[in-house]
């Protein structure tokens, strides 16, 4: 393909992503109509919102419907062909997009022809389909294929069509293969959609409305199934993807599997053990690789589930082994079901992320969720017989009359229906069925060894010496910092330490340091297509369970599979690695293989020892070994140890390549492994459990010389070490959005930076390098470089280490941009307005000659223009208009430091940013002088702190933060002892109590979710840009994209050196990217897929000097964040202890007293900003460019420095960075047209119309409208209107009046501001009141509608998330996460899912019925009344931050109160019920009462009373 | 990080004094050591700062905030052990360095910086109570022969980090005991000499032999010396004084301040002396030069019994506040009233001394003064003198001491006989960084090498300086060096 997969630049095609819609229809008993096929396609079309369409906007993304082969229509329309189709079952259907070119098509068809044949089947012939290509985009058109379907009868000898569908399925692959190898330029466009004797498969990159028009099938009245499986596909790109297009074969998936690399590695591990009874040795070769390369995780997943299927596991039972429910440390999950599980576990990990899948084997037809519920599947059941599901409510439009049940899938569970049988079968039901197949429980008896109950190890075993451990310490790089600054606070407190202000020190290819092998490794991290997970709060999902041994056979079901050994964590101590090694169960066992080579400094010595290790470790796999120790302790002055992470990933790899690697597990036993980063490599490249043992030694040395203040004794210590590793791991995955130990093992979800292509294609196979970097041999000089030290022989005798200086600038430690000089520089020169003085420090910062600390720093200019006269530049004051300060909340800095960086950028014309606190509306004002300390842009992070309709009215620009440098992928927290009362207010919530951000955004599970909270700001206030925030990393520049085709405004794309506040340190070092990488990336990718020009991108990430503007700009940027360097202007001083409160100068603390001592004004970081804009010009000058849009993007003007002279730097490859691609002549590589964002045609133009007097002078109105689940965000933008022109008060209670009718959209009431009185006769979909503002919502269930309310879904996911204000009512159940982050809203509901109020500080809940799992997980304030007749409710709530307490007299009043409400606004039985007996009720109810929440509320009223 | 919030519960306080009334009885050491509980505080008030500018305000790269945590964790080894990484002679830079960390530290912005010199003192006192100062003999030993000359900090330190380098190492004094200006310039009061024996004995046990009583280019030969060693580290200081060659300079009674403090220092010592006695008994007594070796000219006058002491300085009186052009973090010339100023004296600024006035018998009887304005540059840096029409005056003295300063070293002699080059303003030409004269074999270090300068910044030089000969001996050097090394040039 022409501007596809040629992976020039940055861009790779692995990176892309997909999301969207999915659903299915069905008649329970199977029968077969055409109104099925009809209503299917309805749904599809009324998720168009949830699809994509491109740069052209008449070329979607894809989209498809699965259903049964229509006999009768297909028996017609073959007859005309004179083909004589026979009986139903007895023929297959081979739907095929061939490449249009006649000669390849014929090939294809000669291959199609041989393999029939040699399969012994028989070919009854071709149908092509007529198709509309008109009807589709440009871009689609380009790429379309020719549609065919293939008749391919059934042999006598077949008997059933399971093994004749095993048959097709073979024949497929087997053509396929033979396709792709024999005729490559065919093989981009031959695609099977499906072939079977039971489905088959429509779809193309079309959009949903497209599909009908397209193909004419489909609207044929002769068409009929008995069901129909639906997609709508929202892709991160614009290129032409027929194939990718859904469903497939098996499923249609919404969602993304983040552990993909891992889990085909693992698939392929096997490979050589993969036998089947099911399938002959040739057949099985003619399958391989089972897995196709180069298409989308979803397809994978489809591959994997066939195979699975082909050798005898049922649907629902593959489902289960792949998407497992949360079982690990579930005690209230049925033992029989726990055995399978975790039976299950030992043969295969999950396939991990969000998903909603819907399925189908032809009879079974049903939907799953992953464990974390993380995409919406509401279904609704009918009294006539059908079963429909889809991403929302509302789609296809039913009588309510006819609604048996409305429900909502549940996170891990299935929803099943048997067609054949003609029911539904529960969850329960199925998964008892599948997981009592087998005795699984007494086969983990029998088999699973677990370590404490093996014998004591044969050898004592013996610690390291004193001397030893400061020896190993040295040939290991440890540093006194590391010890000081990351092992003591593990060993004492049992935390990962944080840190502050980002990191300023040279890449790890770049530092003159030796480094440690894993700094070159950064973590990816999950950011819009999949949302990071809360390892905390949330951590009944994850597992750190991990299991040691051969996996077996994965297409056979055997009880040896579960004969291994199981631990409970992966860290080992001595003792029990001891016992693991000389463990001897007769048909299980270890070998050592030590990791050393030989250190003599010879080119080559490494590659060596690393051959012979893997040689070692294939040779013990082969003698029947089943745990390899792969050691460094056997190290001496003549062998140098192989870096850990390079050991275990070599042999992982190696074993892996012969199909050698599920037969045995391996454990590292490493002294170079300290920090949790360290620990994560390890994992994510295949160790399968870690002995720390020189971090232990470490440990044990300093309790021993008293360098620990504690009176802890070495076992706690070592114990709290383990356990810090544990928690820093589960932080990592959760970053990625992976939940267990077991998916991320061997995920490989890093991208190196600064490793070379062979050295990672050789020993890190799959990963991402792009930079290049290291080979083998500098690798190797690295860790000479430490060896030789601990060996040199150390003159002074003295034990002192080196020191460091990573997270602290030290003078003998690694260098830093901010330091004392740079730091003085600065200041001085913007306190004094002096050029001349800022000139040398940029000199400073800019000149990296001998020192080399970034990507840009690499770079220099190159003269393709005439230099041109300072003059002829624009004006600085216009290059000023480009800046913005970083996102600092009030709260993370003080007023002062806040303010004057707002001051300062009003005054320029740029723009300062609130960070994600909120912002006080005395700031709104313009102050006496004339300046302002209003925000320009206006945060909205995770936990929409004081997000009002009025907050957002009052911006220029709203700022979506998906990730954050310092810490992608998590959330932060206010300690309790930052909020005073000032900051409670402006973020809503209670002074003294703590305040915890969610690492994800609750409404942002994906890419379409976020284009709903775009359309929900623009409807808050459509005059301010919406900015996008994303962090750098590989694959940004495709998820860019999506954002550019979700309608952002502006993208930032922020690298991940910066930010303050308190984050892991290990975050801040070693997750994200520089900005440069992402920038490229991003600034290619947009170019490629025609989307530059509709998007401003924006970058930041210690941009200090104009030389750095300008570098940013020619990659890309035409907008500059800045913030440390605008803080050190400020004032700061770089103490990186913003999280202490204890800021020296008054920038990073909320202390009063220290606060006071803030120095700055904003004309100090005026003259920052104005003298980094005449930097910049003089650069343009020289360059020849007048404007900066004349110099976005334009790379040519970069090229490498030609006189590098670190060995280092002189390895790295920066090609891909300077790639230019061509802008197509339509589009300019600045932003330059408007984002259409669709707010023509939406509801509430009319709603406004209708509001006209009550916004006027506040006369109450009166209307109602009929609502469709497309009409979204109902009342945001009325919201929006009320805000302008009443602020944060609003409307008087009630003056707006409003009753929808109708299934209401996504985000209905979001926003909605005081005064507003919204009435929903119907349902609502996901985000009903989010955000609320003070608004009152009541909704209820269609009078018409006969079930019961509050045992049906009523409205969606996500409700009232963020909601600051207002009440909500709500006959019926809610779904999962309902009321997290309310900070001041009042709800009633009569049933909710799991993690209802979670993270909640404010207003009221009362739940009136049944709650999910992990009620009130991290809720600090506010309270939550639970209804609990039977006392179950303590089982489902998270007690670790509040009590469950009996109800107060004034609790009894305000529920009794609203009660009486809930029945008038929504007349709700429930409601009747409690209040009538209301002596009995009010014993039954719990009140969930947040700890902090109840001391600081105790401790008000003392004071009051006294 | 001893505590976070140390250093707003904390003041800065610095151990008591014995008053001066009391002190100046005397030639004692006259600051009392602070209580535990002082010290402790004292150490909490470091704020471990991300950017610790003490630590780079420190010519030896001193590491300051690790030190300040173990004094406050109580750990006196790891102290020790930190503070002796980076300082041969803590017990030196503790008592009389003008700890330029203090004015970088980051308290300093708004509050008094940390005490980080009296921390540093007492962590080496109470390493040497503890027992934990040792001889660090050397493992191995490298046969290699270095020959120091000068065994003021400068040499010391030198000769200190070589023989840890496993060299042996000899070094040269033409005076009857090592130490130079820490053994005869510095008075007692501020440094009493068994301090500098303790460190000169525990030296002589790690192997150092010091040779006394031998001036090199006099007692024996330089070129002998050159070539009979390996390496040879000229570290003679800046000896030659500035001279105020004015009308009467003949005149009995004035003398350079060294020789008044020398024979002082020496007299405390009890070791003879030769020539007359220099002193400012019952004497009117006028120090020209506002210096520290002018505040000791005042602090020995004082204890001598001097009548009066007046002290004049030919600039003006500078600012007792930092200024916009000395901010934060940089060394400010500042007011700065030292020890001895406390026991007595009038300062007189801006005057300038025209004449020496004698009497009949060729004594001095008073100074013919000057008051005197200063032109400023734009960075408020003076530029050249105006006298103040009709301020002549006279003011009676008998004593002068001339506190101006040093020139450079000594030429005549070693330096002339070994062919050393000099740099402009004459001392010995080496560049930072490699120490190197013009002569093989030969390094330049202290004083000698960078003109007249601080203790500090002596021990630096000669730590520095050593690192490079023994990498010119071994072709790499394990010893510590104040900056940042490449492990990869060290090691391969």
């Amino acid at each position: 393909m022409d501007q596809t997969e040629d992976g020039q630049g940055l861009y790779r095609p692995e990176f892309e992503h997909d999301s969207c819609g999915t659903g299915f229809i069905t008649n329970i008993n199977g029968h077969k109509t055409n109104q099925i096929i009809d209503d299917a396609l309805t749904m599809l079309e009324n998720m168009e919102h949830r699809g994509a369409c491109g740069c052209d906007p008449d070329s979607g993304d894809g989209a498809g419907i699965l259903i049964q082969l229509p006999h009768e229509f297909l028996l017609e329309e073959c007859s005309n062909l004179e083909i004589s189709l026979p009986e139903p079952g007895e023929y297959g259907v081979g739907m095929i997009f061939f490449p249009k070119e006649s000669a390849l098509k014929k090939a294809c068809r000669v291959i199609i022809g041989n393999a029939i044949e040699k399969l012994g089947l028989h070919k009854l012939g071709y149908r092509k389909l007529s198709v509309n290509s008109s009807t589709i985009g440009e871009t689609a058109r380009k790429a379309e294929p020719d549609v065919e379907q293939l008749f391919v009868q059934r042999p006598h000898h077949i008997t059933n069509t399971d093994d004749f569908e095993r048959k097709l399925y073979i024949l497929r692959r087997y053509i396929n293969k033979t396709v792709t190898e024999s005729i490559p330029a065919a093989a981009e466009h031959f695609y099977f959609t499906s072939f079977s004797c039971k489905t088959i498969i429509y779809k193309g990159q079309v959009t949903t409305y497209q599909l009908r028009q397209y193909f004419p099938d489909l609207v044929d009245e002769r068409m009929a199934s008995g069901f129909a499986m639906i997609h709508s596909r929202f892709s991160t790109n614009t290129f032409p993807s027929w194939k990718l297009a859904q469903p497939f074969r098996l499923i249609a998936h919404n969602g993304e599997i983040n552990t993909l690399t891992g889990n085909l590695n693992w698939f392929y591990s096997g490979l050589k053990s993969y036998a089947s009874a099911y399938f002959t040795n040739e057949e099985m070769e003619m399958l391989l690789p089972v897995i196709d390369n180069n298409q989308s995780d979803s397809a994978c997943l489809d591959n994997i589930i066939e195979i699975l299927l082909h050798t005898g596991r049922s649907l629902p039972h593959v489902m289960m082994m792949l998407i497992p429910e949360a079982w690990d440390g579930n005690e209230q999950m049925d033992p029989i079901k726990k055995a399978f599980y975790e039976y299950h576990a030992t043969l295969m990990e999950p396939w991990d992320g969000p998903a909603a899948i819907t399925f189908t084997d032809g009879k079974f037809v049903g939907a799953l969720l992953d464990r974390n519920g993380l995409r919406p599947l509401r279904f609704v059941i009918t009294t006539d017989g059908r079963v429909i599901a889809a991403s929302e409510a509302g789609v296809l439009k039913l009588d309510e009359k006819l609604v048996l049940r409305k429900g909502r899938l549940q996170p891990g569970k299935m929803l099943l229906v048997d067609t054949e049988k003609g029911k539904i079968i529960t969850d329960d039901e199925i998964k008892h069925q599948v997981a009592s197949r087998q005795p699984y429980g007494r086969w983990l008896e029998n088999y699973k060894i677990r370590l404490s109950e093996l014998a004591e190890p044969r050898l004592a075993f013996a610690s390291l010496s004193e001397d030893s451990v400061f020896r190993y310490q040295q040939v290991f790089g440890y540093t006194r910092e590391d010890i000081d600054t990351i092992i003591k606070p593990m060993a004492l407190d049992g935390k990962e330490p944080v840190g502050s202000m980002g990191t300023d020190v040279p890449l790890a290819i770049l530092s003159d340091k030796p480094q440690h092998l894993s700094s070159y490794f950064k973590q990816f991290f999950a950011q819009v297509t999949n949302p990071p997970i809360d390892p905390i709060r949330e951590r009944l999902v994850m597992s750190l369970a991990t299991f040691i041994g051969n996996n077996g056979n994965l297409l056979d079901e055997d009880k040896m599979h579960c004969h291994c050994v199981v631990l409970q964590h992966p860290i080992l101590k001595n003792h029990q690695l001891e016992k693991l090694r000389s463990i001897d169960t007769g048909m299980f066992h270890a070998k050592t293989l030590q990791t050393y080579y030989n250190a003599d400094g010879m080119p080559g010595s490494l590659e060596k020892g690393i051959a012979r290790l893997c040689r070692y470790a294939e040779d013990s796999v082969d003698d029947g070994f089943e745990v390899l120790i792969l050691s460094d302790r056997a190290i001496d002055s003549e062998h140098a140890p192989i870096p850990s992470l390079l050991a275990v990933s070599a042999v992982h790899h190696h074993l892996i390549k012969s199909g050698r690697r599920g037969a045995v597990g391996l454990v590292v036993e490493t002294g170079d492994t300290w920090e949790v980063h360290h620990f994560a490599c390890l994992l994510a490249f295949g160790a399968t459990a870690i002995n720390p043992y020189l971090a232990l030694s470490t440990i044990e040395t300093l309790k021993n010389n008293g360098s620990l203040e504690t009176s802890l004794d070495l076992k706690s210590l070592q114990k709290n070490y383990v356990k810090s590793v544990n928690d820093g791991l589960l932080k990592i995955f959760s970053k990625m959005g992976i939940s267990t130990l077991q998916s991320y093992h061997g995920s490989q979800v890093f991208e190196i930076l600064g490793l070379n292509k062979s050295v990672v294609d050789k020993y890190f196979a799959g990963a991402v390098t792009r930079i290049g970097g290291l080979g083998l041999d500098e690798i190797a000089r690295e860790s000479l470089c430490k060896h030789k030290i601990g060996f040199g022989g150390s003159k002074s005798g003295t034990h002192l280490l080196p020191e460091g200086g990573i997270y602290q600038w030290k003078r003998r430690g690694e260098s830093h941009l901010f330091n004392p000089t740079t730091v003085h520089l600065l200041q001085h020169a913007t306190r004094t307005n002096n050029y001349d003085i800022y000139k040398n420090y940029a000199k400073e910062i800019n000149e990296q000659t001998e020192k080399h600390f970034t990507i840009r720093g690499l770079l220099d200019f190159a003269h393709h223009r005439e230099a041109i006269s300072i003059d002829e530049v624009e004006p600085a004051e216009n290059i000023m208009k480009r800046f913005a300060t970083g996102a600092m909340s009030f709260g993370s800095i003080s007023h002062e430091a806040h303010s004057t960086m707002a001051i300062a950028m009003n005054r320029i014309g740029g723009k300062s940013n609130t960070g994600e606190g909120g912002e006080d509306e005395i700031r709104y004002e313009p102050m006496p002088n004339g300046d302002s300390m209003r925000s320009a842009i206006k945060q909205v992070a995770s936990a929409r702190f004081g997000v009002t309709s009025n907050y957002l009215t009052n911006a220029d620009e709203l700022q979506i933060k998906m990730a954050q440098g310092a810490k992608p992928g998590e959330g932060g927290q206010l300690p309790g002892h930052k909020v005073d009362d000032w900051i409670a207010k402006t973020r809503h919530s209670t002074p003294g109590v703590g305040l915890i951000s969610p690492p994800p955004h609750h409404d942002i599970y994906s890419i379409e979710d976020l284009a709903q909270l775009i359309f929900d700001l623009k409807n808050a206030n459509r005059a301010a840009r919406i900015n996008v925030k994303l962090v750098s990393k590989a694959g940004v520049g495709t998820i860019a994209a999506g954002v550019a085709k979700a309608h952002a405004d502006v993208i930032l794309i922020a690298g991940y050196d910066g930010g303050t506040g308190a984050s892991p340190i290990s975050s801040v070092k070693h997750a994200g990217l520089p900005w440069e990488l992402g920038l490229s990336e991003a600034h290619q990718t947009l170019v490629r897929n025609k989307l530059r020009s509709r998007v401003v991108l924006q970058t930041d990430g210690q941009l200090k000097t104009g030389r750095d503007l300008a570098i940013a700009c020619l990659m890309g940027a035409e907008e500059w964040g800045v913030a440390t360097a605008a803080l050190v202007a400020g004032g700061c001083i770089m103490m990186r202890k913003c999280h202490l409160n204890t800021c020296p100068v008054g920038v990073a603390t909320q202390d009063p007293e220290l606060r006071k001592l803030f120095s700055g004004k904003p004309e100090h970081v005026v003259n920052l900003f104005r003298f980094m804009a005449e930097e910049l010009r003089e650069i343009m000058a020289e360059l020849g460019f007048r404007t900066v849009n004349e110099m976005v993007g334009r790379v040519q003007f970069l090229k490498v420095k030609d006189n590098l002279t670190s060995w280092k730097a002189k390895q790295i490859d920066l090609s891909g960075i300077l790639h230019p691609v061509n802008n197509p002549k339509d589009v300019t590589l600045y932003n330059s047209e408007k984002q259409d964002h669709g707010m023509d045609a939406i509801l509430d133009w009319k709603l406004l119309e209708a509001a006209k007097v009550a916004l006027e002078d506040k006369t109450p109105v009166f209307a109602s409208f009929d609502v469709r689940n497309v009409d979204r965000t109902i009342g945001t933008l009325l919201s929006n209107e009320i805000s302008k022109k009443y602020g944060s008060a609003g409307l008087p209670d009630n003056t707006v009046n409003y009753k929808f009718n109708g299934s209401a959209g996504q985000s209905f009431g979001a926003f909605a501001t005081k005064g507003i009185s919204f009435e929903l006769e119907g349902e609502a979909n996901d985000y009903v009141g989010k955000g609320l503002s003070g608004a009152q919502l009541a909704i209820y269930p269609a009078e018409s509608a006969t079930f019961t309310p509050e045992e049906n879904i009523i409205i969606g996911n996500v409700a009232l998330y963020g909601a600051t204000a207002g009440e909500v009512f709500i006959r019926g159940m809610a779904g999962e996460r309902f009321a997290v982050r309310n900070s001041g809203a009042t709800t009633v509901v009569e049933g909710i899912g799991d993690h209802g109020c979670e993270y909640m500080t404010g207003g009221r809940a009362l739940i009136l019925g049944e709650t999910g799992r992990n009620f009130a997980a991290g809720m600090s304030g506010g309270i939550a009344w639970v209804y609990n007749p039977n006392n179950t409710f303590s089982e489902n709530c998270n007690m670790e931050m509040v009590d469950l307490d009996p109800l107060s007299i004034q609790d009894e009043e305000q529920i009794t109160t609203l009660l009486h409400k809930h029945i008038h606004l929504t007349g709700s039985k429930v409601a009747q019920e409690l209040l009538a007996n209301w002596k009995k009720a009010s014993t039954q109810f719990v009140k969930v009462y947040p700890k902090e929440y109840k001391k600081v509320l105790e401790k008000l009223q003392y004071q009051t009373i006294g | 990080m001893g505590k976070a919030t140390g250093f707003q519960e904390f003041n800065r306080e610095l151990p008591e004094k014995v008053p001066a009334a009391e002190r100046v009885k005397n030639y004692n050491e006259f600051v009392h050591l602070y209580t535990d509980e002082k010290l402790n505080q004292q150490s909490a008030r470091c704020m471990n700062c991300g950017v610790p500018f003490c630590h780079s305000g420190c010519p030896l790269g001193n590491i300051i905030p690790e030190f300040n945590d173990a004094v406050y964790r109580k750990n006196w080894e790891e102290a020790y052990n930190i503070l002796s990484s980076t300082n041969n002679f803590p017990e030196f830079t503790g008592r009389i360095c003008p700890a330029p960390c203090e004015s970088a530290c980051v308290l300093g912005i708004n509050k008094p910086a940390v005490a980080i010199e009296e921390i540093e003192k007492h962590i080496i006192e109470i390493a040497f109570s503890k027992n934990l100062v040792k001889p660090v003999a050397p493992l191995i030993k490298t046969g290699k022969r270095v020959s120091v000359v000068g065994s003021g900090p400068a040499g010391l330190a030198a000769a200190a980090q070589l023989s840890k380098a496993g060299h042996l190492v000899t070094v040269y004094e033409r005076d009857d005991r090592p130490g130079g200006l820490l053994q005869y310039g510095i008075p007692d009061f501020k440094l009493e000499k068994w301090v500098v024996q303790r460190r000169v004995e525990l030296m002589e046990k790690d192997g150092v032999v010091f040779k006394c009583n031998i001036e090199v280019g006099k007692d024996i030969a330089a070129d002998d010396l050159v070539r009979n060693s390996d390496a040879v580290v000229l570290a003679g200081g800046s000896t030659i004084p500035r001279n105020l060659p004015i009308p009467g300079r003949d005149l009995k009674g004035i003398f350079f301040a060294m020789d008044f403090l020398k024979q002082q220092n020496k007299r405390v010592s009890g070791v003879p002396f030769y020539g007359e006695d220099i002193l400012a008994t019952d004497k009117d007594v006028i120090v020209i030069g506002g210096g520290d070796t002018g505040s000791d000219c005042v602090g020995t006058s004082n204890r001598q019994g001097a009548k009066s002491i007046k002290q004049f300085e030919v600039m003006m009186q500078p600012p007792e506040q930092r200024t916009t052009h000395m901010p934060w973090p940089t060394y400010p010339m500042i007011l700065k009233t030292t020890s001895s100023h406390e026991e007595g004296v009038e300062r007189f600024w801006g005057v300038n001394t025209e004449e020496f006035l004698g009497d009949e018998d060729g004594n001095l009887r008073a100074l013919k003064v000057v008051d005197v304005t200063w032109e400023l540059d734009v960075m408020n840096r003076p530029i050249k003198f105006q006298k103040v029409e009709g301020s002549e005056r006279e003011i009676p003295c008998q004593r002068v001491f001339l506190a101006m300063g040093f020139l450079f070293p000594q030429h005549t002699g070693m330096i002339e006989s070994m062919g050393v080059a000099l740099d402009e303003r004459k001392n010995v030409k080496a560049k930072e960084g490699n120490y190197r004269t013009n002569v093989s074999k030969v390094f330049a270090a202290g004083d000698m090498r960078r003109g007249q300068s601080l203790v500090v910044w002596a021990i630096s030089e000669g730590r520095e300086a050593a690192r490079k000969v023994d990498e010119f001996l071994m072709g790499h050097s394990v010893l510590e060096s104040k900056d940042a090394v490449n492990p990869f040039e060290q090691v391969f």
